[in-house]
């Protein structure tokens, strides 16, 4: 045996040790649960909660329309609440786009102290408890919150506005919350834009439009890709938003799940809903991973 | 008609602390159609500021730059018929190789194959054919110059302004990329704007340098001048090595002056621009300076002094001799094969001499 062996399993060895606590833990705390949710989903849902433990594949079929006859009935209204998920998940997604691209410029072109101050100020809202920041948005948005107040007073408009427990206040309680998780990713994307790349593009003839289009663009894309999946995945399960917010008008796949669990204690459905949701994330983060493989591959980073 | 023109251009930066740094102090350049214009100068000098200001990615605060009589003012970078090579080459990294070349070509909308046609060619003149569907960080450091100088040079720009673009290169392959950029300047008639503060590629390169300091222009002239008669102190202390005594005229015979250095000495040196009185400096080069007279008749010059050290550097033998007072004076000595035994040791004394013709002289400032 040489050295360079013992050296190889040695370093092998403190490897699996430095990475145990957390295979320990992902293992426990979510595969084994991930397992069991995966089980229950396919198992027939008890009278009085719990399962049955029959082969019953009519969970998903209530969702996605292939439901057991005269037992089952199938509901679009799953699939619908589903869409409506999916919707404002991406309509919070562009919401925190539009809110933090132009920001991350401008803080990435702040000069020290300053600098640090916007960083801050953007993870402030961290320190406050999410249950309170969201009351704060009901008190504000309410017919008799400060918005209809303000509207009000101003002569601009009659009747309150029914501005609370709509999907607009749901994609507003979301980009409120998740800002934060656009803002860093492209922040750290635009700190690191090398600004000679855009006087380069300048110097060659291309137009501010052409500029942004061809480099700027391209060259942030890893980050506005980053944020958008960081952004898409808790708002499409959140169920705290929509259920502050939403009310009984507004329904996301959360709320379902939360209430399958819950309220009528089906947890099979419950756990085919979480499933399909997870599923759907999943399809979505792999397909775009691969994107980003190939165009690592072709050279850009 | 004037080509690019540069009129008593002011640019002031603030400082964080509050003061002002006068990048460009008053100015004044004309380009030539056609020439290898090297703007030189230390870090700091303004060159770059002054390069930007003719690109378009800075204004000047005051003056003009104009181009074929017309003012840039206001004219965007984009809209002027210059380019630029960076120092960082600034490649893009998403693109490919053909993609950078014809990026210029594709923002200003040059149809399809006459565009692959010029990628082609730019390709071709800078030696990396069949090198388009590579990446930027497939390639070497000099490979990426080439690439820029080509996305460059693709759009057939009036000026081509360069920001020190070898600097970042080894010395052979900068070298090397000296020579080549003469001969693509040479070949392609296009005028090139050269920043660096290296004075031997200035020397090398150019067809004419400016020399720059403190935001203004300290000499412009051709290499050959640049060297032989640099304009003042600094000029002659920032090209090449030099000598330098101040003095006062004591006699004039015709053009050959008789100059009393600061430490009570005679010297000789040919200059009709001064006369008995005036205070000047006297600038020799080191290789001018011989540790033997020529013996050719002509009346040479002699200081003696004590040599403090010596050092080989292959082709010379470098000399540090003391002259008296403090002053060192530095001699290169030529170094032919086999010389090794005479070495010449610290301490051991010598006299200098050199042809009157040789010193160049500078009037002094502040008298």
């Amino acid at each position: 045996m040489t050295s360079s062996d013992t050296i190889l399993k040695r370093k092998r060895r403190s490897l699996i040790l430095l990475l145990a606590p957390f295979t320990v833990m992902l293992s426990v705390f979510f595969l084994v649960p991930l397992g069991i949710m995966m089980v229950y989903s396919f198992l027939e849902p008890g009278l009085y909660g719990g399962v049955e433990w029959n082969w019953y594949p009519y969970n998903y079929g209530r969702i996605i329309g292939w439901p057991l006859n005269d037992y089952e009935e199938f509901e679009p209204i799953y699939l619908k609440i589903f869409l409506n998920s999916l919707q404002i998940a991406i309509m919070t997604v562009i919401g925190t786009f539009v809110i933090c691209y132009p920001a991350a410029f401008w803080v990435s072109r702040m000069q020290g102290a300053k600098k640090n101050l916007a960083l801050f100020m953007i993870t402030l809202p961290f320190f406050a408890n999410l249950l309170v920041r969201i009351y704060a948005w009901l008190l504000l948005l309410r017919p008799t919150g400060f918005f209809n107040t303000v509207l009000q007073s101003a002569g601009l408009i009659i009747e309150p506005l029914d501005l609370l427990f709509t999907n607009f206040s749901v994609i507003i309680g979301m980009v409120y919350i998740l800002t934060p998780f656009m803002f860093l990713p492209i922040y750290a994307n635009v700190e690191k834009l090398d600004y000679s790349m855009v006087r380069a593009s300048q110097d060659l003839g291309a137009n501010p439009l052409q500029t942004f289009r061809r480099v700027i663009l391209p060259l942030t894309a890893p980050g506005i890709i980053g944020g958008s999946v960081i952004v898409f995945i808790p708002a499409l399960g959140n169920f705290i938003v929509p259920s502050f917010l939403g009310g009984s008008k507004v329904q996301m796949t959360g709320n379902l799940i939360e209430r399958s669990f819950l309220q009528s204690r089906d947890w099979p459905f419950g756990a085919a809903l979480a499933l399909l949701i997870m599923a759907s994330v999943v399809v979505l983060v792999v397909f775009q991973l691969s994107r980003q493989a190939k165009a690592e591959a072709r050279g850009v980073s | 008609m004037s080509f690019l023109k540069i009129a008593s251009a002011h640019k002031a930066y603030k400082t964080p602390e509050g003061g002002l740094i006068h990048a460009l102090d008053d100015v004044s350049l004309d380009v030539r159609n056609n020439e290898f214009l090297t703007l030189l100068g230390p870090s700091g000098c303004g060159k770059t500021t002054l390069l930007k200001c003719i690109a378009g990615f800075e204004d000047i605060d005051s003056g003009e730059i104009s181009f074929e009589e017309q003012s840039l003012k206001g004219v965007p970078a984009h809209r002027r018929p210059f380019n630029t090579v960076f120092q960082s080459y600034a490649l893009f990294p998403h693109l490919s190789i053909a993609n950078n070349v014809g990026y210029g070509l594709d923002v200003t909308g040059v149809a399809k194959g006459e565009r692959n046609k010029r990628v082609e060619e730019a390709l071709e003149l800078v030696g990396l054919a069949g090198f388009g569907s590579r990446e930027p960080k497939q390639l070497s450091g000099g490979q990426q110059q080439r690439v820029a100088l080509a996305r460059s040079l693709v759009l057939k720009p009036r000026v081509l302004l360069l920001d020190e673009p070898l600097s970042a290169l080894d010395r052979k392959m900068r070298e090397n990329m000296q020579i080549e950029l003469k001969n693509l300047q040479h070949s392609v008639g296009i005028t090139f704007v050269f920043v660096t503060h290296d004075q031997e590629e200035a020397l090398a390169m150019s067809d004419r340098i400016a020399v720059v300091a403190n935001g203004k222009v300290q000499q412009l002239a051709a290499p050959t001048e640049i060297y032989d008669e640099p304009a003042n102190e600094f000029v002659a202390n920032f090209v090449g090595t030099s000598n330098i005594f101040s003095g006062k005229v004591v006699a004039k015979d015709g053009a050959l002056l008789t100059i009393e250095t600061a430490n009570q000495r005679q010297v000789l040196a040919t200059s009709d621009r001064f006369g008995r009185g005036d205070h000047v400096e006297l600038v020799l080069r080191p290789e001018h300076l011989k540790l033997a007279p020529s013996g050719n008749g002509i009346p040479e010059s002699c200081i003696d002094g004590t040599v403090e050290a010596s050092v080989f550097v292959g082709s010379d033998l470098h000399l540090h001799v003391d002259v008296g007072k403090g002053r060192t004076a530095i001699v290169h000595h030529r170094h032919n094969r086999g010389d090794d035994g005479e070495r010449i040791e610290a301490g051991t004394s010598v006299k200098l001499y050199y042809s009157p013709n040789a010193a160049h002289l500078i009037k002094a400032i502040g008298r």
